[in-house]
């Protein structure tokens, strides 16, 4: 065998050993009520906000502490705990993915934990446009 | 119906062009084929008279459809959809242009009228290669045609309709059953650009990128090219030039998307491995690779079929991002990519179309690829160089498996998310392999092709590893490193990156003095390496002594908040005019300003006090409104540039924000000297009155008729405070100005004087409070990022001029 099979060999296998790790730390994508049965545990939830119920942020007293309430599509709600700053137009995103866990009746959600989509790419959205179009009859 | 007022040539004329591209690339692609096969010198020289006039009319065809596109818009013809929903009346030339490539039809255009530019300088300089080369240029013509043809095939949709009307796109709209529809208020104005993407980086980013993207198709179709006319090792000199051009522009574009990031929008970096991101540098990652083993086998014949892998690849790896971006499968993962536009299948068939014959030639052609039996010795310089492309294919690998997770998660029923902590999952990664590459880059240049004399290696790399060395340890002891959030194993590895980092800058800038003896014609590839070099160790620190300056930790009104200990708290809140303690400053909210009424930027005036120095400087965040009916905001972030670092802010939150109404009312008390008057949180107790006030915050003189009032406010925490309203006359007209006092959420209004008493408006609300809440961040080094990257473009020039000079 070729010294440079062997060091391809050696590279491949620690490539693999290197994406069985990745595949150890992922998390799953959960629903409200899965997640809770996982409490305690990394998982990613997609949801919307649910905005009958009142926002806490007030960034005089903290701007580092936001509750709200998320819904998911199957119509679970869970109060939800970010510590940052209200992601600007939280309210109008149909789908937001936040990373967390659920710590007793709150879901906790990680660091940089809420993923929206960034602004520029609302527009191709249909529905986006369609709302704009028949706003001002 | 007739509908009153619409301009329908333009719309049919682009239409028409758009499918004469498609018809015409047709015929291009077919000809060229016919070409390569051709039996006699005869009859592929009439196929090849036929391509070249179908490719002319494609490429006449593709600006056309251009440049009806612009006409709808520079024009304003709000029927048509592309107009209605990407432009604006406001907008200037420059970002007419940008709305045109923010569409998916537009950017696709794009990529088309860049293959265009470069299937015809193909033309004119690939020679024996034309007919081959073209055949797969003019297919992918005939692809990216299709997308946007906007046709309906037994009910499928083919592409987008660059020329869809607004009342056909939206045909259940009440609106169009009036014949006068473009008269109504909606019709008069487009959607306009996103105040995001209005941004001369938006002008610039997306035609680079598709120029890197369009790039990578000829070392593709130089290696089909080889692989089909079994004349396999005959092009890679000349293809060379053009592999190393795509790296330089794919690579110029990924980073001016970077810079762009880290410029004016609030992600705070410059890369944040979002899937998007990495989609165009996997492909970016194994052309590379696929340079340097056609480097190898130019000059040592080894490495011809991994030349050809990593060549094919790199292409197809494109075709892959552009199905992962545009397909909306990413659209739980990344911030960037497309919603689902319903061409799924279509741009699935883009990849496949390439994929199974590139795999086909590949797979049946491999045993006939040219090889050298004889084993590379392990001290030649072929050996490494191979052992480092690999490495940069199987990150590639690793990054496009992890970023392909909705993708696996489609095939195989999963629900496999990424885990907490996206960035670290690559990061942990990614530093041994910059620690791999970094080793190679510094000492591979030294060995010698075949095989090195040992003495002779060491004696030359002596030098350079020992300053290196120096160097590093310097860095890792007064450098500031102690990035220990992830433990001990990480930060020793990022000391070790930080170590081949310099190294390969160290390495390569010596070997041009003493292996190259200063000769900067063939140092191109050094000076790409030493640019390599400085950009690592520029991701680097700027990485790893990343620190928030904002850090709640002082504190105003800080709630109890029970998560807050293992959360970090970035964001700190700053009452206007109040100085507050900030780590290392003072910060002070001065006042905001809304300037361009257009677009709705609003400035905010931040006021930093270094501690240790006094060094004062101002920074002004600010937020655009987006444009009409997204009543988004955006925050575009300010920057103070050191030659060593950047303070970098961005709002996070202020109280113009809401712009809720402050329903609170002011609540009126005729009060005497010494009385007192009650508020939820305290009381408060008219001290004196002063008449013509003379002090640092008010100057009157006795001409003047101004009353201040001197409050003293307890509040219930035994803190006081004292507010001074003010009431006077001006003209005869009475004036008030209201004091507050921020810290007890109160106003208090001087309102008019009675005989013996005067009275005092109260107000409590919260509302009332000008803020910002924002976060500071120190960026390090971020110099050494993008210079290290313009030098190791700057070695990419040099070599496409070089080995471009070789071939010829």
């Amino acid at each position: 065998m070729k010294k440079l099979h062997i060091v391809i060999l050696v590279l491949i296998a620690a490539s693999i050993a290197v994406l069985v790790s990745f595949m150890g730390s992922l998390s799953t994508y959960e629903t409200i009520a899965s997640a809770k049965q996982k409490a305690g545990k990394t998982v990613t939830i997609t949801a919307k906000m649910d905005n009958s119920l009142p926002v806490d942020y007030d960034p005089i007293k903290n701007p580092n502490y936001c509750s709200f309430h998320i819904a998911d599509t199957l119509g679970n709600t869970v109060r939800a705990v970010y510590h940052g700053e209200k992601p600007r137009d939280m309210e109008k995103a149909e789908r937001i993915t936040f990373t967390g866990k659920m710590q007793g009746d709150v879901f906790e959600i990680a660091p940089n934990g809420i993923m929206l989509k960034c602004p520029s790419k609302y527009k191709d959205d249909p529905n986006a446009a369609k709302k704009n179009l028949t706003q001002n009859q | 119906m007739d509908y009153i007022g619409e301009h329908l040539l333009p719309g049919k004329l682009g239409h028409f062009f758009s499918i004469l591209s498609f018809a015409a690339s047709f015929v291009a692609t077919i000809a060229y084929f016919k070409a390569t096969t051709g039996k006699t010198p005869e009859e592929e020289n009439s196929w090849k008279r036929l391509a070249r006039a179908a490719f002319a009319i494609d490429i006449v065809s593709v600006f056309s459809v251009f440049a009806v596109i612009l006409y709808i818009v520079s024009n304003h013809l709000f029927e048509y959809n592309y107009a209605w929903e990407h432009s604006g009346r406001s907008m200037s030339m420059k970002y007419l242009l940008s709305c045109i490539w923010e569409a998916q039809e537009g950017s696709f255009l794009l990529w088309t009228m860049w293959h265009c530019v470069l299937g015809t300088i193909l033309i004119f300089t690939s020679k024996k290669w034309e007919a081959p080369v073209m055949t797969v240029i003019s297919g992918a013509q005939l692809c990216l045609a299709t997308m946007i043809m906007g046709l309906y095939f037994f009910g499928g949709k083919v592409g987008i309709n660059a020329f869809l009307l607004v009342r056909e796109k939206f045909a259940e709209g009440p609106m169009f059953s009036r014949p006068d529809y473009l008269t109504l208020p909606q019709m008069q104005d487009g959607q306009g650009l996103n105040a995001l993407l209005q941004n001369y980086w938006m002008t610039i980013h997306p035609p680079v990128l598709f120029l890197g993207f369009a790039s990578t198709i000829v070392p593709f179709a130089f290696a089909i090219a080889g692989l089909w006319k079994k004349q396999f090792g005959d092009w890679t000199r000349k293809a060379l030039p053009w592999t190393l051009f795509s790296c330089c522009i794919l690579g110029t574009g990924i980073m001016m998307g970077a810079a762009w990031a880290y410029e004016s929008l609030s992600f705070a970096g410059y890369w944040a491995w979002d899937p998007v991101e990495n989609a165009s540098l996997v492909p970016w990652l194994i052309l590379v690779a696929g340079l340097h083993t056609q480097v190898v086998y130019n000059a040592t014949g080894h490495s011809l079929r991994a030349t050809y892998l990593f060549l094919l690849l790199g292409f197809l790896f494109i075709l892959y991002a552009t199905f992962l971006t545009r397909s909306g499968i990413l659209g739980d993962t990344s911030v960037h990519a497309f919603v689902d536009s319903g061409m799924n299948l279509q741009l699935i068939l883009f990849v496949v179309v390439f994929l199974v014959p590139a795999a086909w030639l590949f797979i049946s052609r491999y045993r006939k690829i040219p090889h050298i039996a004889k084993e590379e010795a392990t001290d030649s310089r072929e050996f490494w160089m191979f052992i480092g492309a690999l490495v940069l294919f199987l990150s590639s690998m690793f990054i496009i498996i992890t970023t392909s997770l909705p993708v696996l998660n489609d095939i195989f029923g999963k629900k496999w998310s990424a885990g907490e902590d996206r960035e670290f999952a690559y990061n942990r990664i990614e530093v041994f392999i910059a620690i791999l590459l970094g080793i190679f880059t510094a000492i591979t240049q030294y060995l010698k092709y075949k095989n090195t004399k040992k003495a002779d290696l060491l004696k030359k790399i002596a030098l350079p590893t020992a300053i290196a060395l120096v160097l590093s340890i310097l860095t890792s002891i007064f450098g500031e490193i102690h990035y220990d959030k992830y433990g001990a194993g990480f930060l020793a590895a990022i000391h070790l990156a930080v170590f081949a980092a310099i190294y390969a800058f160290v390495a390569n800038a010596d070997y041009i003095r003493t292996g190259l003896h200063g000769k900067l014609k063939a140092a191109g590839g050094s000076v790409a390496h030493l640019g390599f070099g400085l950009l690592l160790l520029g991701i680097l620190i700027s990485s790893s002594r990343k620190t928030v300056l904002s850090y709640n930790t002082t504190g105003i009104n800080l709630n109890f908040d029970p998560g807050a200990k293992e959360n970090p708290m970035e964001n700190i809140t700053l009452l206007k005019s109040v100085k507050t303690d900030m780590g290392k400053y003072w910060a002070t909210y001065i006042d905001d300003d809304s300037v361009d009424t257009r677009t709705k930027m609003m400035f905010f005036h931040v006021k930093f006090h270094k501690k240790d120095d006094g060094e004062t400087f101002d920074l002004y965040p600010n937020w655009i409104r987006s444009t009409k009916g997204q009543e988004s905001i955006s925050a575009n972030p300010d920057k103070h540039h050191y030659w060593n670092r950047d303070i970098f802010t961005y709002i996070s939150a202020s109280n113009t924000m809401d712009q809720r109404e402050d329903t609170a009312q002011f609540r009126n008390y005729p009060v005497a000297i010494g009385d007192t008057i009650y508020y939820s949180r305290g009381f408060m107790v008219l001290d004196k009155v002063a008449l013509n006030p003379n002090d640092s915050k008010h100057h009157f003189s006795s001409t003047d008729t101004a009353l201040m009032a001197e409050v003293r406010v307890y509040a219930k925490d035994s803190t006081r405070y004292t507010a001074t309203p003010l009431f006077y006359l001006k003209d005869n007209i009475p004036h008030f100005v209201a004091d507050t006092v921020f810290a007890q959420d109160l106003a208090i209004r001087f309102n008019r004087v009675f005989k013996d008493k005067i009275e005092l408006g109260v107000k409590e609300s919260s509302a009332m409070i000008p803020f910002v809440a924002l976060k500071v961040y120190e960026f390090p080094h971020i110099n050494l990022v993008w210079f290290g990257f313009l030098v190791m473009m700057t070695g990419f020039v040099m070599s496409i001029y070089r080995r471009y000079k070789l071939a010829a």
